[in-house]
């Protein structure tokens, strides 16, 4: 189970997380939607300490820290517990899509060479890659990188995987593939911290939605009650603006 | 005036060749060390690393900022004068001292260039999965930034091969030294000099056909 407590991030005095409180069971999946500014990416950047929190208090499994205290060993307890998948995909340009996988096998869990190649090689079967093992990333469309980056989360065994927007640098013909592999490991019940603004995707696969605002959460719920009736007037304000853009072409 | 006196031109090349380990060592030498030194200093520079930083860049300007030959004498006739200990310092020992802290004060900065240049999302994701700072740098961020930095090392190389040539005026007889003793007792110094160049030019040219191979293979993870 993963708890965050009063978590507070300020950038030059100014709060961008402003005291989120937030629950996460093991095998739930969690869509976090907001205007662009408000702290979502801050908030997944904190959990793995991308970001220094400057206060609150985070578990993650059996690991218990109040932030402020943090030391270097807590701060790896805590990165080994949580995946990160980027925006920009961020694989390891030197490595090719095999090694980039086995990469944190090999060197954070210490396994034999051989053992993390042949789990990198049933990752890469998963995420319908097993052709491109030997493929180095800039050979890779935006999609198959992508989908490297969450083969080398899901290679983690991470108590969360935090998906920081992992659609929105795509060309519209790769985001489908995305969204199916992190649809195929919600299915699997991984436990998902998605930040994004694939409100259908939200939908269909969150068993909860969170809206933030301004550093805060606003309200949270299962999707079907969050986008038919939202509470807050800054849900609907925010959800009537987005749903405008989002022409559903299967819509009669 | 006669014309060029090929015979000689040929004769003197085995003569000089017999120099060409010493002006290579010095020059291995100096290289291998300013590497290391230079990447300590680049590290320092990247980290900014508190007190260190500072005395980096005065090194770093000092050694950029004066001639390489003062920088021998200062060491082949200067520090013995302070320095009891070095009083055995020889020519070859103060040649490769010089090379060593002059070229990695230059090289020092490009490979710093080099490390700033690796995308920072990659230390990002490095460290998201639990790498060390030590880690990240040996297994992501030096591979990489060492592709971007080979073309310029190179090129310090050459240089520093041809400035071994300074040796010469520590009284050490290596390729240009031998060159100079033929000179003066065949007084045919247009021949001596021009067969020296073009050993010089040739040791470069092969060189430069050794770079490019590097690069290649340097560049194969990253052709679209």
């Amino acid at each position: 189970m993963i708890k965050i407590e009063k978590l507070v991030k300020r950038f030059n005095g100014a709060p961008v997380l402003d005291g989120i409180d937030l629950e996460i069971e093991q095998g739930e999946i969690i869509v976090v939607i907001g205007p662009s500014g408000t702290g979502k990416s801050t908030l997944l950047r904190c959990l793995n300490f991308l970001e220094r929190p400057d206060a609150g208090h985070l578990t993650l499994g059996d690991l218990d820290v109040d932030v402020t205290r943090a030391t270097r060993a807590d701060i790896l307890e805590a990165r080994r517990r949580t995946a990160f998948v980027f925006q920009n995909y961020a694989l390891f340009a030197n490595k090719t899509a095999l090694e980039n996988i086995a990469e944190g096998l090999i060197v954070v869990n210490r396994w034999p060479k051989v053992k993390a190649h042949a789990r990198a090689r049933e990752i890469l079967e998963r995420i319908g890659l097993a052709d491109k093992a030997d493929a180095y990333p800039a050979s890779l469309s935006g999609g198959q990188q992508q989908r490297v980056g969450i083969g080398r989360a899901m290679a983690a065994q991470a108590e969360i995987i935090l998906f920081d927007e992992p659609t929105s640098s795509l060309d519209p013909e790769w985001v489908e593939e995305v969204l199916g592999l992190m649809k195929q490991l919600a299915s699997e019940r991984q436990t998902m911290l998605v930040v994004t603004h694939e409100m259908g995707f939200a939908q269909d696969v969150a068993d909860r939605v969170v809206f933030m605002d301004s550093g805060h959460i606003v309200e949270q719920g299962p999707p079907a009650r969050l986008f038919r009736e939202p509470r807050d007037p800054r849900t609907r304000d925010f959800l009537r603006k987005v749903l405008a853009n989002q022409v559903d072409p299967l819509a009669t | 005036m006669n014309v060029l006196d090929v015979d000689y031109m040929v004769g003197l090349v085995p003569v000089l060749i017999r120099y060409l380990p010493l002006t290579l060592a010095m020059a291995v030498a100096g290289m291998a060390l300013a590497l290391v030194l230079a990447c300590g200093l680049a590290v320092i520079r990247v980290l900014r690393i508190p007190g260190l930083n500072g005395a980096t860049l005065l090194f770093i300007s000092f050694f950029r900022g004066t001639p390489l030959l003062v920088q021998l004498f200062l060491f082949y006739y200067g520090l013995p004068q302070v320095l009891a200990f070095l009083t055995q310092i020889n020519g070859v020992t103060a040649t490769i001292m010089g090379l060593t802290l002059h070229f990695s004060a230059y090289m020092a900065e490009s490979i710093r260039a080099a490390i700033v240049g690796v995308d920072r999302s990659q230390t990002e994701a490095a460290l998201s999965i639990g790498m060390t700072n030590g880690q990240l740098m040996r297994r992501i961020v030096l591979p990489q930034a060492t592709r971007v930095a080979v073309p310029t090392l190179m090129n310090y190389f050459i240089d520093m091969i041809k400035a071994t040539s300074l040796a010469f005026t520590l009284g050490v007889t290596e390729l240009m030294g031998a060159t100079q003793k033929e000179a003066a007792g065949s007084f045919l110094y247009f021949e001596a000099f021009i067969t020296v160049a073009i050993i010089y030019w040739l040791i470069v040219e092969g060189l430069a056909w050794f770079q490019r191979r590097l690069e290649t293979r340097l560049n194969e993870a990253y052709r679209r």
